[in-house]
């Protein structure tokens, strides 16, 4: 049927339902769904941080110095703690996807998924090893 | 004395009604009856005005896709006695205006659908004499995504298709995957063109239930994502070699 047909303009008059607001309650893989976008709030919130880090030191040593101890109140670390959290469930979920979107084909046959996804893990552990080496490891 | 089962369906009737509302039914429960097999009893025996659609009976024409306790399905391959004890709820799939009854508005889809082009297209013009040729392996790239009978479980199970509904949709989608993918095609581009917009694949925040409920194994949600990564590296592609033919 062509879309200019007009067959809705002819039609009586057809229902549509009003999405309700708390939609992603109804089911547990939508609450999930939500739960994997709204941790992406806490990713965003940890590059901002170290954004501020950054700057807190160009601005010299005490305002630095007075950047970590407001780090290092119990209230701001337990927000911290938690947010820690939130984005180790963001960045599981996320790798949890990749095999379904990177479909990579090897002397024409696919790759299974088991290696997409072991290559993904494997390469989250080297990048944070490497941040653990830098950090800890003068 | 035989055992039965509660249906309860939504019924919408526009001339008298303004609003869907329930009415329910008592079916014989019988072994290997299907939820369209109560819903044609209750046609045939209880009440003639009901209206669905309906055609083969065996999960190939992709009419008879109703939420059956919430969740898209074929009422052709959902068991009775896997929804025991009842009452069974059955109404229209989500997302499409009702039309009457447990019937959908379904313009929309076929209008998107046409809109990606679902055929093979072809720059060579006039085409040469004889069959295009293709491999197994060439044909495995594209063949999950043919599979698809259009019955819009998917689109029923997408919350942005309902949110959003101008976003092309995930079977429109995983279509144009179909042809993209075939060895035989040459409108990759054209088709780019319709679903790198923003109403198209980046609409998508990959919720992943179309794949889950797809009857056929299609995994609609794979192939939007695969066609963004596709799409993401045409891009950098333009930029960096904007010389290049696309």
């Amino acid at each position: 049927m062509r879309p200019d047909s007009g067959y809705r303009l002819y039609h009586p008059k057809w229902y549509r339902r009003r999405m309700p607001i708390f939609w992603w309650l109804g089911k547990f893989s939508y609450t999930k769904f939500i739960t994997r976008e709204m941790t992406s709030m806490a990713v965003a919130y940890g590059g901002l941080l170290l954004l501020a880090q950054i700057w807190m030191l160009g601005r010299g040593e005490q305002a630095y110095q007075s950047f970590l101890s407001w780090l290092r109140l119990p209230a701001v670390l337990a927000f911290h703690l938690a947010l820690l959290a939130a984005v180790l469930l963001h960045t599981i979920t996320w790798l949890n996807l990749a095999p379904q979107a990177l479909v990579v084909r090897l002397g024409g046959r696919r790759i299974p998924d088991g290696v997409i996804l072991a290559g993904h893990y494997l390469a989250w552990l080297v990048a944070s090893a490497a941040v653990a080496w830098l950090l800890l490891g003068r | 004395m035989e055992k039965t089962v509660i249906l309860q369906v939504r019924r919408y009737r526009p001339e008298t009604e303004s609003e869907p509302g329930w009415q329910s039914y008592e079916v014989p429960l019988r072994r290997d009856w299907m939820v369209l097999d109560a819903l044609n009893y209750i046609k045939d025996h209880l009440d003639g005005s009901l209206s669905y659609r309906w055609a083969c009976r065996m999960g190939v024409c992709g009419s008879c896709g109703m939420m059956v306790n919430g969740e898209p399905v074929l009422t052709c391959a959902t068991y009775l006695e896997k929804l025991l004890p009842g009452p069974i709820r059955v109404e229209p799939l989500r997302g499409f205006p009702v039309i009457r009854d447990l019937v959908g508005d379904l313009t929309d889809f076929l209008a998107k659908l046409k809109s990606i082009q679902p055929w093979i297209v072809r720059q060579d013009q006039p085409a040469p004499a004889g069959e295009y040729l293709q491999t197994p392996q060439q044909l495995a790239e594209y063949k999950q995504y043919s599979m698809c009978i259009n019955c819009m479980l998917c689109y029923a199970a997408c919350p942005i298709y309902e949110l959003e509904p101008e976003f092309i949709g995930p079977a429109a989608i995983a279509l144009a995957q179909r042809y993209n993918m075939d060895s035989r095609d040459q409108g990759h581009q054209e088709r780019m063109d319709v679903l790198s917009q923003h109403d198209g694949i980046w609409s998508c925040t990959f919720v992943g239930e179309c794949t889950e409920v797809c009857p056929k194994d299609v995994d609609p949600a794979g192939a939007i994502q695969r066609y963004k990564v596709a799409a993401t590296i045409d891009w950098f592609k333009s930029i960096l070699l904007p010389w290049a033919k696309r």
